[in-house]
């Protein structure tokens, strides 16, 4: 692609957190989605923290407990055709992107009806069909790749955007400079959600970024950054809305800097001695997007505490036959070991 | 209704672990999320947080039980004020393959000549290594271990030496092999990095032009693929370009090859990709000992050193011996046991399954030589030929994909230096040539083991 002309304006400044943040005018039929869409991910996540302990499911598991309203505020602002890119922290990103729950399941119990028929497990879930590339175990792999997609959507000449998640941690690997470049000389449509959980396993924000606000981090390049509280999914709503419009509209990338946190460890087998209690309790108490969700719905009456009760136990109970599927459902054959290496 | 509470699995490869405490007692009620035991695993202490909420009714096993296995019922939950309806959570037994504790050895070898230790696989008819004298103490270590007394006695030694990698300080180690050099180093020499692989392997690189000593640690190799420029285009060939100016005196180790269902990503062996690099040294121990001995040798080594260990190796016991100075030469192979009718040749965790397979051989009358090549570049094919000479055969074990494998090029080298002792095809058994899947059938389908090994063995030998 021709580089373009330089007549952009000189170097936008990045918007930091607003004090009063734009919030997501959510309908009320939207709003209770929203919470549904968040309970549904954390319920599976504690299942499936459960269901690794007992030995059902194996190797890494990288649970989103905490998280829930970034990808919610996120993907309910996309449209078909839109593409979707994340690490291994992905089972929220294929719950709400409309995977069933049980294919997610068992594929994390690598049984033949999981999304990946059992050959990825955790890590490595792809719905194509809905937009959803993953599902990558390289930190940091898929910004590049996601820059790849922008680039699809761009030299297709559709409106549509890309959406590239990775963390605070892959924040400070070489290739997401080099996309970065690249996405603001060819302006590509792809919003860059970087998901600032505070850690990067058991290193902190603080100890291993010069820059720690991370919106920031697409300056020298004059792509616009911004932080969100990435604990209210409407602040996460807002902000996403504004960046995809951008990008549709032809601008270039755009930056999200989503301020949240993960209550679990960083996998089923993290210790976890690097923070306090105190530190998880408080996030917990005070910031919690679920509970923060559920006090605007009671606000507002659309359900009351009963309604809560009833909607948590019918989400647990679609879990919970997530789970059995996973258990029953067959191992992959032996002869699935040969296929999907070549086309 | 009552939900029962199992041991956890808290690692991929936990089997068991010790119930340190309990941080409820029986009647106490809890909500998601909040931590009812601390379990020890052989990594780290962790924490149990409850799955659902409820009253803890009962507790079933005590605080300070060693060795409870993964899936056992630890404590039994009831939940408030549901119907007694069946609950959706009490998920049936988990199907954990029932773990094999002690392998007993096969009935035709002589009693004295079995050497069985509790954790280590089994190991007939073991050869003492030759680098050790008779009658020298040993002690028994683990593989992480033995890794990490090695760093910590170049540490003492060499002022220059520095270690550096992600969570290797602070954090102890994503798998515990830097554990306590935090504490004696301190941090100017025990170097926690961003996740940032390509740029801190530059970096060692850099500081190993100007004459410090850098142990870079992959968190595994599988990582090093985005810091393999600098392996390979700086360290390995910058003494050659600069018509010997230039030394890189550097030391990159980490976990390498498949673990347990980390899925394809995170499975690779990169023996073969470093080995067909002029400039480097590659070293893939087995046991703890060797760990320790070539781990030395390669922080004193004037070149590029890629160590290859191996994560599930980390938790395995071994002698160890108790020696001032424990160093082994570079590029030696060793003769781990010794056989007549057929060479077995491998390397690092493959090695145990050789062995596996040699005891199961020696049932069927069939003896094999298992030669552990300990270091891949220099390879020892002169100690492989000198065996091929008395046995006449060769099957070639890696734990890797076959095409251009290190497997290939021993075949390859034997065709050449051996040809004339060759009775039957030198034959290679490496994993199948597939990324590696996650589902667990698929997972063991796809790897060695001693079972694929006997069978090649039995067709070399013509023995059915
Ligand atoms: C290139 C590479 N280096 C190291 C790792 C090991 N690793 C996996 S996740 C992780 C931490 C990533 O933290 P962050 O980007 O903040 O994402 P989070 O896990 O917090 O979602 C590390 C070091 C890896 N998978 N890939
Ligand atoms: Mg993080």
């Amino acid at each position: 692609m021709a580089p373009k002309k330089s007549t952009k304006k000189p170097a936008a400044s990045p918007r930091r957190r607003s004090t009063k943040p734009a919030l997501y005018k959510a309908a009320d039929d939207e709003l209770i989605s929203f919470y549904q869409q968040m309970l549904l991910i954390r319920r599976f996540e504690e299942k499936a923290g459960q269901m690794y302990g007992m030995g059902l499911i194996g190797g890494f598991c990288h649970l989103y407990i905490g998280q829930e309203a970034v990808v919610v505020g996120i993907q309910t602002a996309l449209k078909d055709g839109d593409s979707v890119i994340t690490g291994y922290r992905e089972h929220g990103h294929m719950l709400v992107g409309g995977t069933d729950p049980k294919a997610v399941m068992a594929e994390l119990t690598g049984r033949s009806g999981g999304c990946s028929s059992g050959k990825g497990g955790s890590m490595h879930m792809f719905n194509p069909e809905k937009g959803f590339y993953g599902g990558h175990g390289i930190v940091g792999a898929q910004v590049s790749l996601g820059t790849g997609l922008g680039f699809a959507a761009k030299y297709r000449k559709t409106d549509n955007v890309s959406v590239a998640y990775f963390g605070d941690g892959a924040s400070n690997q070489g290739q997401v400079y080099e996309s970065f470049n690249m996405a603001q000389i060819w302006d590509l449509p792809v919003v860059y959600i970087i998901e600032n959980n505070q850690y990067a396993m058991g290193t902190s924000v603080k100890r291993a970024s010069s820059e720690i606000e991370l919106c920031r981090r697409g300056e020298s390049f004059r792509i616009p950054g911004e932080q969100v509280d990435g604990m209210n999914v409407l602040a996460v709503r807002a902000a996403m809305d504004k960046a995809v419009k951008y990008c549709r509209d032809g601008k270039g990338p755009y930056i999200l800097e989503m301020k949240t946190y993960r209550y679990r460890g960083h996998s089923m087998s993290d210790p976890a001695k690097y923070r306090s209690k105190e530190e998880v309790q408080k996030m917990r108490s005070e910031h919690d997007a679920i509970d923060q969700i559920k006090a605007v719905i009671l606000d507002r009456g659309l359900m009351d505490e009963a309604d809560l009760k009833a909607a948590d136990k019918a989400i647990k109970s679609r879990v919970a036959d997530a789970a059995s599927y996973a258990q029953e459902c067959p191992e992959p054959a032996l002869s699935e070991l040969y296929t999907n290496v070549l086309a | 209704m009552a939900i029962e509470i199992n041991m956890p699995a808290l690692s991929p490869t936990m089997e068991k672990g010790t119930l340190a405490k309990w941080m409820v007692k029986e009647g106490d009620t809890v909500e998601s999320g909040d931590v009812i035991a601390e379990i020890e695993t052989d990594k780290a202490t962790m924490e149990v947080e409850a799955v659902d909420e409820g009253t803890i009714t009962q507790i079933l096993v005590a605080e300070g039980t060693e060795d409870v296995p993964v899936g056992q019922v630890i404590a039994i939950l009831v939940e408030e004020g549901e119907e007694a309806e069946a609950s959706p959570d009490a998920l049936p037994e988990p199907t954990k393959p029932v773990v094999e504790t002690k392998a007993s050895a096969p009935a035709d070898v002589p009693a004295q000549d079995v050497f069985v230790e509790p954790s280590a696989p089994v190991v007939a008819v073991t050869l003492a290594d030759p680098a050790v004298p008779q009658g020298t103490e040993m002690t028994n270590l683990t593989v992480r271990e033995a890794l990490r007394d090695a760093m910590a006695e170049e540490l003492r030694r060499d002022p220059d030496v520095f270690v550096m990698g992600e969570e290797v300080g602070e954090y102890q180690g994503a798998y515990k092999v830097t554990q306590g050099l935090l504490d004696e180093f301190g941090p100017d020499r025990i170097i926690d990095t961003p996740i940032t692989e390509h740029g801190f392997a530059g970096l060692g690189a850099g500081a190993a032009f100007a004459g410090l000593k850098p142990v870079i640690e992959f968190m595994t190799f599988n990582f090093a693929m985005q810091a393999i420029d600098h392996i390979i285009n700086s360290a390995a060939k910058s003494r050659y370009m600069s018509g010997g100016l230039v030394s890189c005196p550097i030391v990159f180790r980490g976990p390498n090859g498949a673990a347990s269902r980390v899925g394809a990503q995170h499975s690779q062996n990169y023996a073969a990709w470093y080995a067909n690099v002029p400039g480097l040294k590659v070293i893939a121990p087995y046991d703890a000992a060797d760990c320790k001995g070539l781990l030395k040798a390669a922080i004193l080594d004037p070149n590029p050193v890629v160590f290859l260990e191996n994560e599930l190796m980390y938790g395995e016991s071994f002698d160890v011996p108790v020696l001032d100075d424990y160093v082994l030469p570079i590029g030696k192979a060793r003769i781990f046991r010794e056989g007549s009718d057929v060479t077995l040749v491998s390397y690092s965790i493959t090695v145990g399954e050789a062995l596996k397979a040699a005891d199961m051989l020696a049932e069927q009358d069939i003896s094999a030589e298992v030669i552990d090549l300990r270091t891949i570049r220099p390879l020892d094919i002169e100690t492989v030929i000198e065996s091929v000479k008395k046995t006449n055969r060769c099957v070639i074990a890696e734990e890797g994909w076959p095409q251009c494998s290190v497997a290939s090029d021993i075949s390859a080298q034997l065709m050449e230096k051996a040809f004339d002792y060759l009775d039957a095809p030198v034959t290679r058994v490496n994993s199948v040539d597939v990324p590696l899947p996650y589902a667990d059938n698929l997972e063991k389908a796809a790897v060695v083991n001693a079972d694929k090994i006997v069978t090649a063995v039995k067709a070399v030998c013509y023995s059915e």
